[in-house]
């Protein structure tokens, strides 16, 4: 067999592996462009997990109770939790965490583009465990079934750990809904300027979207942009009632007949913008985790130096 | 860049006594000693564990998912499970 | 930092003048250097070193934090006046607080960080230790229980002591230098106020100058093993367990208690 036959055998193999939902693992051979797409994918949403951490974070040190303060600080821990198992996952093809780190902050990589947006008060924090965790576990929950192993298995414990998030984010909304009137507004104000954005999360149209095709083909995702869009407003709109809070959009409507609830049209011309670097927090996202990583670099070298000299003294006790 | 990242290490966590080890995932970290604290911070943040295994990701050696056949010869030897044998079930359970 | 004329525990703080309101101090004493330390800690949560490093420090931001929860709860129910534990860590101001100098020192860098967490782990871990014989079963319940979890930290930051000491010529400038200026505050820790002495007393309280030979020997003991220098004794300063605390508590306080002050009496 030549190499170019050869190559299209495995391919073929590889694809029935798919169609029969049989996994493929970190040594099973694939194709470049899956492994290339999934990199991709991977780590931009291990990225996302740690610049995630950054508008939440945010508030910590403000958390106007010392339940909601442990809640939260559990909350962002776990999602440095959840991008070390996602950069885990993608170390197994071969990429290492430093690379992609690397890709981060010199802005080759991209991370999902709502945590450019900045969290302004108390609200944000539950309207971005609501809505943002909201839309991030429709994703989360279809990526617990995706093609490759290592993915899939984290994602299955993300999926696990996740559920609090949104509810915790949930019940800080329910305590403003009823509260004062400056709390109420409050509530609002933050649901109106996080639902867009949070619509945005699930990405370009369909028809717009230059990797989704052979994303499915391949099962690494398993619904489309679209779809997954609708799921999660079909979900929060009867949520959105129980907090008593209009969601900023005069087209938000159920349709009977679609059995979907119809909604307006999205910004997309904000979305590109955000995601091209000009969203209201871009620069200073980067610049945290720039700071963060290039600070740590003698923590880092001192503990390998630390540990090679007392492997070294170990040796030597033994010799 | 750092010089040097910290290596990889494989996690296994025992979730209580009387199961084993089981694979949790993976994480970094400059020695041994470090990888079982970072373990414990990590993986054991909901209670899941009693005890840690860590080995470093680069000794784990493993076979080659290329050679199947490693594997072809188990699959046709039915007689090595209960199910193959007849027995009456006047007999009971067994 | 002594403040001249009244004694400090009755110019600045709620005096005691009964045994109840002694026991809230007492309790206040503890709890708040879990709560300012566990804030400064805080701080770091995303923005650490190493990922790994990101999630070890929050666990003992978490582990401090509700262990000040419990006090505080504890001290509420001694007070008896239905006030939370909110009430009691947000709106109280810095002259009331009575944590020691130490914890509210900045986070500076990982070095500083380090060294301030593993001379106060080595301190509360004797302390804690005593505190479960106290009388008072409440304290010797909550000090069993928080034993476990400072048994950890008192691992961790000693390790760390030891890796920064002995890692690279940077890393042992660096903490050499953060153990230098901390150094200052550590004698406070085991130097006994009015709370202290009329807490030992009642056999609830723990004897620091039981306490002070076994910290200096433990300290030193990592700070050979991290080929660090130890800095000459001198006069500490003093004054948090009081009430007079550095500048730094005052920017802490405002902004833990922002909103709390901002919409006074509203439910989060």
């Amino acid at each position: 067999m030549d190499n170019h036959n050869n190559i299209h055998s495995l391919e073929m193999k590889f694809q029935s592996k798919i169609d029969a939902e049989v996994k493929i693992e970190p040594k099973d051979w694939m194709p470049e462009a899956y492994r290339k797409t999934l990199i991709r994918q991977i780590s931009q949403h291990a990225h996302s997990e740690i610049v995630g951490m950054l508008p939440e974070g945010n508030w910590i040190l403000r958390a106007p109770s010392l339940r909601r303060k442990v809640a939260l600080l559990a909350k962002v821990q776990d999602e440095a939790g959840h991008g070390l198992y996602l950069y885990s996952a993608a170390e197994t093809l071969g990429i290492s965490r430093e690379e992609l780190f690397e890709q981060l902050i010199t802005g080759k990589a991209k991370y999902s583009s709502i945590f450019n947006y900045p969290t302004l008060s108390w609200a944000d924090i539950g309207a971005v465990g609501w809505l943002v965790d909201g839309a991030a576990i429709m994703n989360q929950v279809m990526l617990t079934r995706t093609s490759y192993g290592p993915y899939a298995r984290a994602m299955v414990r993300i999926c696990k750990e996740e559920s609090f998030h949104q509810r915790q984010g949930y019940e800080i909304l329910i305590s403003l809904s009823r509260g004062t009137e400056e709390q109420k507004k409050m509530l609002q104000d933050a649901v109106d300027r996080w639902w867009w954005p949070a619509l945005m999360m699930f990405g370009p149209n369909d028809s717009a979207s230059t990797h989704s095709e052979q994303s499915l083909k391949w099962k690494i995702k398993r619904k489309s942009n679209d779809e997954l869009r609708q799921d999660f407003i079909d979900a929060t709109v009867l949520q959105a009632n129980y907090l008593g809070v209009k969601l900023p959009d005069p087209n938000l409507k159920w349709n009977e007949e679609r059995g979907h609830y119809d909604f307006g049209d999205i910004n997309w011309e904000e979305f590109w913008a955000v995601v091209n670097g000009n969203g209201p927090c871009n620069k200073l996202r980067l610049k945290a985790r720039k700071k963060a990583q290039e600070e740590g670099a003698w923590v880092r070298e001192a503990a390998m130096a630390h540990a090679e000299k007392r492997a070294k003294r170990k040796a030597e006790k033994v010799a | 860049m750092d010089k040097k990242e910290w290596p990889l290490w494989e996690i296994f966590i025992r979730s209580k006594s009387g199961l084993s080890h089981k694979h949790a995932g993976s994480l970094h970290a400059a020695d041994a000693e470090m990888a079982i604290e970072n373990a414990r911070d990590v993986y054991t943040r909901r209670n899941e564990g009693v005890s840690i295994w860590v080995v470093k990701s680069s000794e784990v050696i493993a076979s080659d998912p290329e050679q199947e056949y490693m594997f072809e010869s188990a699959k046709n030897k039915i007689y090595r499970h209960p199910t193959f044998y007849d027995i009456p079930e006047e007999v009971g359970h067994m | 930092m002594q403040h001249s004329g009244k004694s400090p525990d009755t110019c600045y703080l709620i005096p005691a003048t009964n045994m109840n309101q002694s026991l809230i101090n007492y309790t206040l004493q503890i709890a708040d250097n879990n709560l300012i330390l566990g804030q400064r800690l805080s701080e770091w949560c995303g923005h650490a070193p190493e990922l790994e490093i990101d999630i070890a420090l929050t666990n003992i931001a978490l582990d401090l934090i509700g262990q000040s929860r419990n006090l505080y709860q504890y001290a509420a129910e001694l007070e008896g006046k239905g006030r939370s534990e909110d009430d009691i860590a947000y709106l109280r101001d810095s002259s009331r607080y009575r944590n020691v100098l130490l914890v509210e020192q900045p986070n500076e860098d990982f070095a500083y960080t380090i060294a301030r967490q593993f001379f106060f782990d080595v301190y509360n871990h004797l302390f804690y230790q005593e505190l479960t014989k106290s009388k008072d079963e409440r304290l010797a319940e909550i000090a069993e229980k928080s034993l476990k979890e400072i048994n950890y930290h008192i691992r961790f930051s000693s390790e760390w002591m030891i890796r920064l000491g002995d890692g690279t010529k940077l890393s042992h400038e660096k903490i050499q230098t953060a153990v230098d200026d901390l150094w200052d505050f550590i004698g406070e820790m085991t130097l006994l106020n009015d709370t202290d002495r009329e807490m030992l007393s009642n056999g609830i309280g723990v004897d620091l100058n039981k306490i002070r030979p076994l910290y200096f020997q433990k300290v030193k003991e990592i700070l050979a093993e991290a080929t660090l220098n130890i800095p000459v004794e001198e006069p500490f300063q003093k004054g948090g367990k009081n009430g007079i605390h550095s500048e730094f508590l005052g920017h802490l306080l405002a902004e833990m208690q922002w909103m709390q002050r901002a919409y006074p009496g509203a439910e989060w």
